[in-house]
């Protein structure tokens, strides 16, 4: 705020920068939404001092030290370790398979609008493109709408205990979360390579190839390592609804309450979830280079 | 090569950008198209090469109305014409070596396309085509870390592989520093004579037109306000030409001080009378 001449300070923004109408309004809004969420999602921090609550924690403090690191133990829970980062690989390479073709189809550009449709005019045409776009990005939407958790609870249903599940249950969530930043991605290149090979007279697959595909492949491979260091803390969780991986054995641990059990396998958690995700982003440092 | 009859393009928006321009253009003949910005010249270009479609008048490339094509027709008359453009229009993130080979893609199948991106067996296309804009050096170099300069020889690049009928370059110098503005105009116009290529330029700055040549079109308001070679323009033409465009005009004040400086310096090529 720079001074007037007579010493009160200006508003430097133009007039045009518009304030909203009615900022009561809004606060009075803002402040009944926090009341109404504290009172209805039960918010009451006294429960966590309660002797019984405090008495549970100092519990599970006590005797969860020292963590169990018997070689037993140890050797018992390589495999598990080893199936977390073989349910988060599989669920990804299958979230691959699901979100890029239906990435594609949600892309309005690549299916019924812009530079590579610019003759069909007619509705018919433009109707043939318009279908699978719509029905992709609506089947996108419901994949993405159901948290991974309650898709593994369905598919331990349909398929039975085990790493199978957690991987379709990642598989499909996930599938719905690259398609839509795939399309996402897609939408957004920069059209004035596109325009330049159009013109010269490239066909629609020569423009994908050298104008799409190289400002958006580095782009899906980062983001896709990024969904890769999600699905490993997802797969640990999603062993909790039977999915396998650790997570399937803190549960198994939490209910025999070998709480010792429990702290490794949370220190082994930890350290795995570190290495992915410092491997994670040294590979994307040098695959999307701005 | 080109014949223009009162050709226009009206926008969706309603904004009148081409309004009846009828224009003949030889084969190989060099021209250089200018006017203040805003007058339609970079929308005239996108109807040349074919890639807007004029909402009346007709466009006739080589005897053909171009407004009959079908799409693959349409398709192999716009590898004919190789267009540079202001801002390159590279992709930043592949190699020189697939930006420059991306001039065959009027040419090649798709699966011979695919295979190029994986391992360029036409370097030595590319390797030529690069010598002659200057930057040989460059082949394997990230496309965007080149300067503004090299990426514009790196378009140049393209179009030569492309080895068009006509170059359409659309304001090809308007984000380069003088000296080179001089280099790369000379360098357009050279390729294009050595070939035999018909060149219109669209040029933002007045003496570079004057100076390289012998064609100049001035368009203002979507029109063609004259068409003359550089020896006939006078200062009244090109103050009508861009009156009221304050900064545009600027340039012209070098005319005030005696006659037509630069007309004089207009070397003619070879083989082009005026």
């Amino acid at each position: 705020m720079a001074p007037t001449p007579s010493g009160a300070p200006v508003d430097r923004f133009p007039a045009s920068v518009s304030k909203p109408a009615f900022p009561w309004l809004l606060t009075g809004a803002f402040l009944l939404t926090l009341w109404a969420s504290l009172r209805l999602a039960e918010v009451d921090p006294g429960k966590l001092l309660d002797p019984d609550a405090l008495g549970n924690v100092a519990r599970f403090a006590r005797e969860s030290v020292p963590p169990d690191l018997t070689p037993h133990f140890l050797g018992l829970m390589l495999r598990p370790l080893v199936e977390t980062v073989q349910i988060s690989v599989m669920g990804t390479v299958i979230a691959v398979l699901i979100g890029l073709p239906l990435g594609l189809l949600a892309t309005s550009s690549l299916t019924w609008s812009g530079i590579l449709h610019e003759r069909q005019t007619r509705w018919g045409r433009v109707l043939l493109g318009l279908m699978p776009y719509a029905v992709s990005r609506a089947v996108l939407s419901a994949f993405r709408s159901i948290p991974e958790y309650v898709w593994a609870f369905m598919f331990v249903r349909a398929v039975g205990l085990g790493p199978f599940p957690g991987v379709l249950a990642i598989g499909v969530a996930y599938g719905g979360i690259l398609g839509k930043v795939y399309s996402e991605i897609l939408e957004n290149v920069d059209p004035r390579p596109l325009e330049a090979l159009h013109a010269q007279g490239a066909s629609k697959a020569g423009i994908v190839l050298y104008g799409v595909l190289p400002q958006t492949v580095p782009l899906f491979v980062s983001y896709t390592l990024y969904r890769w260091e999600c699905a490993i803390r997802a797969s640990a969780i999603l062993g909790f609804v039977g999915a396998g991986g650790l997570g399937q054995q803190v549960e198994l641990s939490m209910r025999m309450f070998q709480f010792n059990e429990v702290l490794t396998l949370l220190m082994l958690l930890f350290a795995l979830v570190a290495a992915v995700d410092f491997v994670s982003a040294r590979l994307r440092g040098r695959i999307a280079r701005p | 090569m080109y014949e223009l009859h009162e050709l226009s393009k009206v926008f969706d928006g309603g904004t009148v950008a081409v309004d009846g321009v009828s224009l003949t253009v030889g084969r190989a003949e060099q021209a250089a198209v200018i006017g203040p910005s805003g007058a339609g010249k970079t929308t005239l270009f996108r109807l040349l090469n074919l890639t807007l479609r004029p909402t009346a008048g007709r466009l006739l490339l080589d005897g053909v109305d171009t407004a009959r094509l079908g799409e693959e027709a349409l398709r192999r008359q716009r590898g004919r014409i190789g267009t540079i453009y202001q801002h390159h229009n590279l992709v930043g993130r592949l190699r020189v070596v697939h930006n420059v080979l991306a001039g065959n893609l009027g040419r090649w199948s798709t699966p011979r396309a695919f295979w190029s991106l994986a391992r360029p067996r036409d370097t030595g296309q590319a390797e030529q085509a690069l010598a002659q804009v200057g930057i040989p050096e460059k082949l394997y170099a990230r496309t965007d870390e080149l300067s503004g300069g090299q990426q514009q020889r790196v378009a140049v690049a393209r179009v030569l592989v492309q080895d068009p009928d006509v170059i359409l370059a659309d304001e090809p110098v308007s984000s380069v520093d003088p000296s080179l503005a001089v280099t790369i105009v000379t360098l357009l116009r050279d390729l294009a004579h050595e070939s035999r290529k018909t060149l219109l330029v669209n040029l933002h700055s007045v003496d570079l037109a004057l100076a390289y040549f012998p064609r100049i079109i001035g368009v203002r308001e979507g029109r063609v306000a004259f068409d003359l070679s550089p020896d006939k323009i006078t200062e009244e033409l090109l103050r009508g030409l861009y009156a009221g465009h304050r900064d545009e005009e600027r340039q012209l004040e070098p005319f005030s001080h005696g006659s037509n400086p630069f007309g004089r310096a207009c070397r003619p090529l070879p083989g082009f009378g005026q």
